[in-house]
């Protein structure tokens, strides 16, 4: 089976991060690491990869600035294959609709030129924009089949062909969807453990070939994709203040009475 | 904005990117596997040693800085950096892999035949069988020449068995381990023995009672006329330089392994500092206790460049053994020190187990004295310096 897992290097969430003046998130004097959300499609990707009865592939693509080639490394060091990462200074400020037209783009052309994609694994968001619409862009784009939000993936490969089926749990439901492949499929945090790379892992990862290509490589015209051609504009962006240190409660037999109305007050209740 | 200690020093750029990868590897185990059940398994006693070493080997930690029969390969200061995160959550944990790797199959892999390292190794690398290592007595410590375990032949020709009879002490990972490397006084000299444990004749008894490395295993090794195949000594090793060449290899991870204890101590003690309120105002805004920070953050960064240029030097091939003695002089005394200068910044804090520091600085009273004494290093440097040797 031949799978593509998509994977993003965001700022690390226990440093202190920043926005551009633009108001894009500050990806230069933050350490990034590879999104939490994303180890765990990677993590999945290996997992269907080894499960499989015959010898598989995972390709992990990646976008951004020269630093997010290490979301690639990071996957190469827990198991995948190959990577590919789309390097071009248009795409700084990308939204979602123009990531998912390059990374569309960027599968098709892999697609064409090394063999058809049987499934592509996302995670569900990324942990700095959380916008989790680009799965189901990319499905569009594609025109492949979308099973979002899976807690279980399985992959039955009994009549020669690929189908593939993922369980969503809700809050009301537990659903189980099926599709035929190819098709493009997004995990949760519940899905799995992500592996710890070994370190075996990590003294390959560097012999593995990672392609990178430009905009012009998979065919997308710079225009359409960065900041100026966002669909949506963020306008101002501040950080919060820091939290106040609450208001505190002393019980004088009307303790009760006082955070029911300290509730109603807040508008909870 | 505040700056952590090693930062300052730059240490992070002494490093390729493979060895900040397993060093953040190691870190990240340590944070989610390790620290949440070290503090239990100090206070009772007891470490899941076998589970660990599955773990461990699956990650790739075990003999990790050796070739092929399923070692990494990694240079020397990645593993030097992978025994200072584990060492910065336990010495106990640290001690694991140092013995399993550094001293039970770095033995095999340099003195064993083609088929010790066949049938050991691979099964050592992944965790599956733990060693151990046998040299120091209960009247033989720093003088290991005195020891009295012996090995004689018994049957007729190249083919005669050996027979071993002693006893060895403060075997680290003793009573769970499959293997024992063993050195015994023959009528050859000094020789190495690769011993099952489950041989007849062969019991490991757990030392109890320790105030220190209580989350790691020491035993005594009892041998009681324990027969083993012609087949069972290392044929590459005659003499004392063979287990001093052990201890040497586990030496290195103890020069960047204590150092992690000590980062540990300052971090716990730079974290609790400034959340500590005295007389109104955070304890780390006050002149003593920013001078106490200051010199523990000289001396460990220090201490950790000393380290990787140790590490620098053997990867080159060019570490005499006066080299790393400096170094494990060096950082177990640092580490010492700022364990327990951190201590008085914790306050009584600091004598419980909520708080890693007197934990720490009781296991780096057994990281000062095993492997070489801070006084037999101290003869080392002496010797390099002077010429004479001051051993006896």
């Amino acid at each position: 089976m031949r799978i593509v897992v998509c994977v993003k290097l965001v700022p690390d969430a226990t440093a202190s991060r920043s926005f551009e003046p633009d108001h894009t998130v500050d990806r230069v004097s933050v350490d990034g690491l590879l999104s939490e959300l994303d180890e765990y499609a990677v993590e999945e990707a290996l997992r269907i990869r080894d499960a499989a009865s015959e010898d598989g592939e995972v390709v992990a693509v990646t976008m951004g600035p020269q630093a997010a080639a290490d979301a690639v490394r990071k996957s190469l060091q827990m198991g995948a294959d190959s990577g590919v990462h789309v390097l071009d200074e248009a795409i700084a400020g990308s939204d979602a609709p123009a990531t998912s037209l390059v990374l569309a783009a960027t599968l098709r052309k892999l697609g064409a030129d090394t063999g058809p994609v049987d499934l592509v694994v996302c995670g569900m968001a990324s942990t700095d924009g959380t916008m989790g619409v680009v799965p189901a862009m990319l499905a569009e784009r594609l025109g492949l089949p979308q099973l979002t939000y899976a807690n279980q993936v399985t992959v039955d490969d009994s009549n020669g062909a690929y189908r593939v089926q993922v369980r969503r749990d809700s809050d009301l439901a537990t659903e189980t969807v099926e599709a035929a492949a190819p098709v493009v499929v997004s995990v949760t945090d519940q899905i799995n453990e992500p592996r710890y790379p070994s370190f075996k892992g990590i003294m390959a990862a560097k012999k593995k070939p990672v392609q990178t290509w430009s905009l012009s490589d998979v065919g997308v015209d710079p225009a359409e994709v960065g900041l100026s051609a966002a669909w949506t504009a963020v306008v101002s962006a501040e950080a919060r203040p820091p939290r106040s240190a609450g208001t505190v409660v002393t019980d004088e037999g009307d303790g009760g009475t006082r955070l029911a109305e300290y509730l109603v007050e807040k508008k909870f209740v | 904005m505040t700056t952590a200690p090693l930062d300052l020093f730059g240490v992070d750029g002494l490093l390729d990117d493979e060895e900040r990868a397993i060093r953040d590897t190691v870190r990240r185990f340590g944070d989610h596997r390790l620290r949440p059940s070290v503090s239990e398994w100090f206070e009772s006693g007891t470490v899941p040693a076998r589970d660990l070493a599955k773990e461990l080997g699956a990650l790739g930690v075990l003999g990790m800085h050796l070739s092929g029969y399923g070692c990494a390969g990694t240079s020397v200061v990645a593993y030097g950096m992978a025994c200072h995160e584990l060492e910065a959550v336990d010495s106990g944990l640290r001690s694991l892999v140092s013995v399993q790797g550094s001293l039970a199959m770095f033995a095999i892999h340099r003195f064993g035949s083609q088929q010790h390292k066949q049938q050991w190794l691979p099964a050592m690398a992944a965790g599956e069988a733990i060693g151990c290592f046998g040299l120091t007595e209960s009247d033989a410590g720093s003088d290991p020449g005195a020891m009295r375990m012996t090995a004689r032949r018994d049957g007729s020709g190249d083919g005669a068995d050996w027979v071993l009879d002693g006893s060895k002490l403060w075997s680290t990972n003793g009573t769970v381990a499959d293997v024992a490397v063993v050195w015994a006084r023959t009528d050859d000299g000094i020789r190495g023995f690769v011993v099952p444990t489950g041989t007849a004749g062969f019991t490991a008894n757990e030392i109890g009672h320790k105030l220190s490395l209580r989350a790691s295993v020491s035993a005594e090794l009892v041998l009681d006329g324990v027969r083993l195949p012609a087949d069972a000594a290392l044929p590459g090793a005659h003499g004392l330089s063979g287990p001093l060449t052990c201890l040497n290899e586990a030496r290195l991870g103890i020069v960047f392994g204590a150092l992690g204890a000590g980062r540990d101590c300052l971090d716990t003690a730079l974290a609790y500092a400034a959340e500590r309120e005295v007389f109104g105002k955070p304890l780390s805004g006050y002149q003593l206790t920013q001078a106490k920070l200051a010199d523990m953050t000289v001396a460990l960064g220090s201490a950790m460049l000393l380290a990787v240029q140790l590490g620098r030097l053997k990867e080159q091939g060019a570490l005499a053994p006066a080299q790393v003695s400096l170094g494990k002089l060096n950082s177990t005394r640092v580490a010492l020190d700022i364990a327990r200068e951190c201590r008085t910044i914790l306050g009584a804090s600091g004598i419980t187990s909520e708080y890693p520091v007197l934990r720490h600085a009781n296991n780096l009273e057994s990281v000062l004295t095993y492997e070489g004494t801070a006084e037999v290093h101290q003869l080392m440097i002496g010797q390099a310096l002077t010429g004479l040797s001051a051993f006896r």
